[in-house]
């Protein structure tokens, strides 16, 4: 306790706003500092190398590329980058911890904020992680030219395709602030989508433009050579699966009453 | 100093918290007390903006606790112990508090000394702590950022006697260094044991409030008349403060004063006695019994 202590007002002015740096240092350590938090970044890593070893002892020389090493970490930490994104926000809720977090930043959208760009830094290390297991198993691997294909225009679709599915992880949190639920609706829905489409031809015929997963098909395959269609097809998609959930939950967060 | 001015809460047609003011001073510990249900913690929760007042408004030292640039340097809040992550550390919980509010790691230590959790307890995960220890915690967790105000929703709950012993050592010489000290409580014993001042509160309302000495003093009288309104009047005209108490009042005028304003009003009163200083404790347990009638009536209906 300060000893010169008013009785009436406080003195604020000798306390600096909390900074926005050390809101996204303390979101960082939230991700690695429970059991379970640990040892979902330990298995996204484990992941990341195991596949590649995979890729490598099971492909022909010829295909131990660069770009196919990658490609093969795509999915499994497609899976499990939105899984960690999801838990950042909703243990907040599930642990109630959010009582704690809000009550000493009353700021919520600067927490929230905080964990967008914690879960993005997080999405990048494992990128990272995976372009050096990559790397070495490439070099190793004894391919001709095997550096074929390899621009930064495709690390960027490769980033934009990861960091899509870390914002829309965090926006099913957001939206329904319980683990399960937002797991299994990000999981859920786009399997859903397809069978129904399947099914139902109308659908079938206007998925590029309401599904996430076909718009970005095209940008996986095309290699970031889109058609005017298709880019106004990913902006549509995104803005229904990424923006619309982040803007609602954004809402429904900032609107809450945390008990 | 915390200024509670006119704060309600309502939930669709349930008003939670109705109109509630008072404040609490610094060097004072002022003790929220009133059964479960009443709306301590509402009122508690409005206070640092966890959540919105219907209307009127809550300043501590004079500012909104959300304007605050880094609230946990000025006002040390524990709302639910058992709101923390079951599976961080006790230590880890509060090097989060201590990163957030930009104090020392050392501080994080100093803490835990002072709560009297040991080294090992402060690495087991909460998941394993008592009740006692996670209070313990959340008071560690409150005192981090060297407050100068606190803010304790049932601090007492599941420490043990010897617990809570301690917390009111630990509280009153927090107050005596200037401190202004918050806690609520639904047990009377308990609060009269650690508040200097109390502030009663019912069904969303305040129903009584002052000093501990003010309030359990043997003063005023009790009067019952079959007339209320007009007994209620009539001791209103000649500026006597009174409460509904039983079937009665409790009045802050003695009983020879409120019998002549009785008698020149020519209302006929049932009962009139000196108040047995126990008011307090009457007050508190009719509250109570009145939640629980509810309870009761409610699970009837059910």
């Amino acid at each position: 306790m300060s000893a010169a202590l008013a009785p009436e007002t406080l003195d604020l002015t000798g306390t600096p706003r909390i900074k926005t740096g050390t809101l996204i240092r303390t979101e960082l350590r939230k991700l690695a500092d429970t059991r379970s938090g640990f040892w979902l970044l330990v298995t996204i890593g484990v992941i990341t190398a195991a596949i590649i070893a995979i890729f490598f002892a099971t492909a022909a020389e010829s295909e131990r590329t660069f770009w196919n090493f990658m490609g093969a970490t795509a999915t499994p930490q497609g899976f499990l980058l939105p899984v960690m994104a999801i838990l950042l926000v909703t243990s907040e809720w599930t642990q109630r911890t959010a009582l704690v977090s809000f009550t000493m930043v009353p700021a919520r959208g600067r927490v929230l904020f905080a964990k967008v760009v914690a879960a993005l830094l997080a999405g990048l290390a494992a990128i990272l992680l995976a372009v050096a297991i990559a790397a070495i198993a490439t070099l190793l691997g004894g391919a001709d030219d095997p550096w074929a294909g390899v621009t930064a225009q495709d690390f960027g679709i490769f980033a934009i395709l990861q960091a899509s599915g870390i914002l829309q992880g965090l926006a099913f949190g957001l939206l329904f602030l319980n683990s399960a639920a937002a797991i299994v609706t990000y999981f859920v829905l786009p399997i859903g989508f397809s069978i129904v489409a399947g099914m139902w031809s109308a659908l079938r015929d206007i998925a590029p433009w309401v599904d996430l997963g076909t718009a970005q098909g095209a940008l996986f395959e095309g290699g970031g050579d889109l058609t005017g269609e298709q880019w106004a097809q990913l902006g549509t998609t995104s803005l229904i699966w990424v923006v619309l959930p982040f803007v609602l939950g954004l809402v429904r967060v900032l609107r809450a009453e945390v008990k | 100093m915390i200024r509670v001015d006119g704060v309600s809460k309502k939930y669709g047609d349930y008003l939670a918290v109705d109109d509630v003011s008072f404040v609490a001073q610094p060097g004072r510990v002022t003790g929220f007390l009133g059964p479960n249900g009443a709306g301590k913690s509402t009122t508690m929760r409005i206070m640092v903006g966890l959540t919105p007042a219907s209307r009127g408004q809550v300043t501590i030292g004079g500012h909104r606790y959300a304007d605050m640039p880094n609230p946990g340097r000025h006002v040390g809040v524990l709302l639910d112990a058992s709101a923390q992550h079951d599976g961080r550390t006790g230590r880890e919980i509060l090097t989060l508090g201590a990163l957030t509010m930009g104090m020392p790691r050392a501080r994080v230590d100093e803490m835990l000394e002072l709560v009297s959790l040991s080294n090992s307890e402060a690495k087991r995960r909460v998941r394993n702590y008592s009740l006692g220890m996670r209070q313990r915690l959340g008071i560690a967790h409150a005192l981090l950022g060297d407050p100068s105000i606190l803010i304790l929703d049932e601090p007492a709950n599941g420490l043990d006697p010897a617990g809570i012993h301690w917390m009111r050592g630990l509280l009153k010489e927090y107050a005596d260094r200037g401190g202004t000290v918050l806690l609520s409580s639904h047990l009377l014993h308990e609060v009269e044991r650690i508040a200097d001042e109390l502030i009663l509160i019912g069904r969303g309302r305040v129903v009584a409030q002052g000093s501990k000495e003010e309030l359990l003093e043997a003063r005023g009288a009790f009067v019952r008349a079959a007339e209320r309104e007009a007994l209620l009047d009539a001791l209103q005209r000649e500026g006597v403060h009174a409460v509904p108490s039983g079937d009665g009042f409790q009045s802050d005028a003695d009983a020879e004063q409120v019998g002549k304003i009785a008698a020149a009003a020519g209302i006929a009163l049932v009962e009139l006695r000196p108040a047995d200083g126990a008011g307090l404790e009457d007050l508190f347990l009719q509250l109570t019994a009145d939640t629980q009638r509810d309870e009761l009536s409610e699970g009837a209906v059910a």
